[in-house]
């Protein structure tokens, strides 16, 4: 079964990436010389099913637009490009041997990585024994521990994730009035959210606010009414919350049940984000701060994103992928243009050679432009903290429509103001 | 209300209607596990199967998912007797069906789960009821119906499964067959036929179960994983084929983790819950109501 599955489903990736590009290569390339000459090849693991593939899905979408759309301008180096994935079935433990197949028996010309910490961490020591650059696409604090210098992040979260990764919830809480002078933490027991907690922690301490209710919960919790009760009972101003899907649905119903009323609540709380969720939890959504890649307000289009969303949309409903796809499609694409735009100016696939140009230049990608410090990650951190405003029913209109989703955190991409209280949905 | 008293009487009836969930998780694994001596480890896998049945059934048609739960179980029914039948056929008879059969589940366990994502994605997928978004309020105790409903209505089922399995024929014949096959046949009864039956049954509760789980909390593929450790131990604790024992011990587990989780943080609440599993196992191996061999 797993070979069925893993190959099978990676030939279909494969083919599926290939015929597209073809069409479209012929079809809109009236301006552009057709790519000629071997295809340039790059490898990744992809979760194609299992827990992570509501994300991984998107991902593999969008480097199969990436691919047509470099196919249609006439390719890289006048080659065509050719993205060959297989599934990784949301399991670390694939990893190593998909990408020594990619590596070693494939002998594909780059590699980028799969969704997540999970799928990224395992492909290191295989992609730095081969000294290949590799570009990742959100995963935190990967590098830490290795240390490769042809490691490259696309991850907003920065290099100082303890510093930074909270610090656009706790300056938009800070400017309320009154100012709040207690905050509740609540996380899930996973890599990720353990560091946004940590955050969080480091943050609120510097600020003066008294910590009631800091605990974690196992990935395992099915009923998330104590929780809540519990932190309703520590009579909080601000609560921070780092979830993942089903249980940010969890715990907003359960918000929603016990009629909360704080000031402030939210953080990265996973789930929103995916189009599904959206719909399902409607006006309880409303007032709630969550962290986020992206949003459709005007402050965040770059050039691209717009034609990125109209493109994947389409293949999205045909392949029962995610609808909207506002969270990992615009990071994947940018994952692809970033080694795009470094081979072009190298004008090779020498990897050393793309390691230093990442480092030393700046990326124009539908996220914007992007700049790599020493250890991958990017110079300047970019967590949006966005609120949930005004939605009503649980259509998806709405949330197409820049204002439902208006951006607080960074100033510079600041579209909204913060309403208060978050009431999950109440009137 | 003091409002220490407060949080622990929620805790324990949040506790309760947790408990009614997992009874209806662990009522047809007691049927198939602990009558027939059948370790079908993808169980909570049928579960999530029924689950996302009853998810799109509902987006569909605009039923109320408990109803549409007890609309598809006859299909599991089906479903289950075919699936015993192929698993009695090469595994039983022969006498594999200790690890071979383990691995057997298995194997459908993971048929199922990518089975799911190839045919409607890696969604995650949710039944709305109209009256999931109510909460009763009886003072200072909550009851949102989101989890009472459900809980009432696998109580009731299995209230059900427990009368026929004490007055029918049939359902006497499964009790039976969990504790002397060969007599059985002295009585001129198949118990292969009888087995197939009961083994359809559990997956019938499983239908049901998954209706339940569609309405509390949003269901992927891979939902049933943390379900597996959770519904093998209630049947344990409850003491194999008996039903009443593992509904009480589905109630204790969940009382025992949401007031762990009240009062001394969600991490535990695992950890607790498992403990009260040993504790029990030591005191009575045969678990609470389990006949001692």
């Amino acid at each position: 079964m797993e070979g069925l599955s893993r190959r099978g489903l990676g030939r279909a990736a494969l083919a599926a990436a290939m015929l597209p590009a073809a069409a479209r290569a012929q079809s809109t390339a009236a301006n552009a010389p057709a790519p000629a000459g071997e295809p340039i090849r790059i490898g990744c693991s992809m979760s194609l099913s299992g827990g992570l593939a509501g994300n991984g899905r998107p991902a593999a979408i969008t480097h199969r637009i990436w691919a047509e759309d470099v196919n249609a301008r006439g390719g890289l180096l006048g080659r065509p490009v050719q993205v060959v994935v297989y599934d990784d079935q949301s399991s670390g433990a694939n990893v190593p041997g998909i990408y020594t197949k990619l590596l070693d028996v494939d002998k594909v010309d780059l590699v980028v990585s799969g969704y997540a910490t999970a799928i990224i961490a395992p492909a290191m020591p295989v992609v730095m024994q081969r000294n290949k650059v590799f570009v990742s696409l959100l995963g935190s604090g990967v590098n830490t521990d290795f240390r490769y210098d042809r490691y490259f992040s696309i991850s907003p979260t920065g290099g100082r994730i303890k510093e930074t990764f909270a610090k656009g919830f706790l300056d938009v809480a800070m400017a309320m009035e009154p100012k709040p002078r207690s905050i509740a933490l609540v996380n899930l027991d996973s890599d990720f959210h353990q560091r946004a907690a940590e955050s969080a922690r480091f943050l609120a301490r510097q600020h003066g606010l008294r910590v009631v209710y800091d605990r974690a919960y196992p990935p395992s919790t099915v009923d998330f009414s104590p929780i809540i009760r519990a932190v309703q009972a520590a009579r909080p101003d601000l609560v921070f919350v780092g979830s993942y899907p089903p249980d940010t649905a969890g715990l907003l119903r359960a918000a929603s049940e016990l009629r909360v009323n704080f000031p402030m609540m939210g953080g990265p709380m996973i789930g929103p984000h995916i189009t599904a969720q959206k719909l399902q939890l409607g006006p309880i959504l409303n007032n709630l701060v969550v962290w986020d890649v992206y949003a459709p307000e005007p402050t965040l289009q770059f050039p691209g994103m717009q034609a990125l969303l109209e493109r994947y949309q389409p293949i999205a409903a045909r392949e029962g992928a995610d609808a909207l796809g506002h969270y990992v499609p615009p990071l994947a694409y940018a994952q692809m243009q970033v080694l795009e735009q470094a081979v072009r100016r190298v004008g090779s696939l020498d990897q050393a050679a793309l390691a230093a140009d990442l480092h030393a230049h700046r990326s124009d990608t539908v996220i914007g432009p992007l700049e790599f410090d020493a250890m991958g990650e990017w110079t300047e951190e970019r967590n949006l903290y966005t609120q949930y405003q005004g939605i009503q029913g649980n259509g998806i209109e709405q949330f197409r429509r820049a204002g439902t989703q208006v951006i607080l955190y960074p100033p510079r991409y600041r579209s909204g103001e913060l309403r208060k209280p978050y009431t999950a949905g109440a009137a | 209300m003091d409002p220490d008293l407060a949080l622990l009487l929620n805790g324990i009836v949040s506790g309760l209607l947790l408990g009614g969930l997992y009874a209806a998780a662990a009522a047809g694994l007691s049927v198939s596990f602990g009558m027939l001596d059948v370790v079908n480890i993808a169980h909570p896998a049928f579960m999530v199967l029924g689950a996302i049945l009853v998810a799109l059934l509902q987006g569909a048609t605009g039923l109320d998912p408990l109803l549409l739960a007890a609309l598809v179980a006859p299909g599991f029914w089906a479903m289950g007797a075919l699936l015993y039948g192929a698993y009695h056929r090469f595994f039983e008879r022969r006498g594999d069906e200790a690890i071979q059969g383990l691995a057997f589940f298995f194997g459908v366990m993971f048929i199922i789960e990518i089975g799911i994502v190839l045919a409607v994605g890696p969604e995650q997928h949710f039944a709305d009821a109209a009256w999931a978004d109510t909460t009763w309020r009886l003072g200072e105790i909550d009851l949102p119906l989101r989890m009472l409903v459900p809980a009432a209505v696998s109580l009731a089922a299995i209230g059900a499964l427990a009368l026929f399995l004490r007055h029918g024929f049939t359902g006497r014949a499964i009790a039976a067959v969990s504790q002397d096959r060969e007599a059985l046949r002295l009585l001129a009864i198949d118990p292969v036929r009888i087995k197939r039956f009961a083994f359809g049954l559990s997956l019938a509760l499983a239908a049901l179960a998954g209706g339940a789980l569609a309405v509390v909390q949003p269901v992927d593929a891979a939902s049933g994983h943390i379900f597996i450790g959770r519904v093998f131990a209630i049947v344990i604790m409850g003491g194999l084929a008996s039903l009443g024992g593992c509904v009480l011990a589905a109630l204790a587990f969940g009382v025992v983790e949401n007031v762990t989780a009240t009062f001394y943080g969600p991490s535990w609440s695992p950890a607790v819950a498992f403990g009260a599993l040993l504790l029990v196992l030591a005191v009575r191996p045969q678990g609470l109501f389990g006949r001692a061999a």
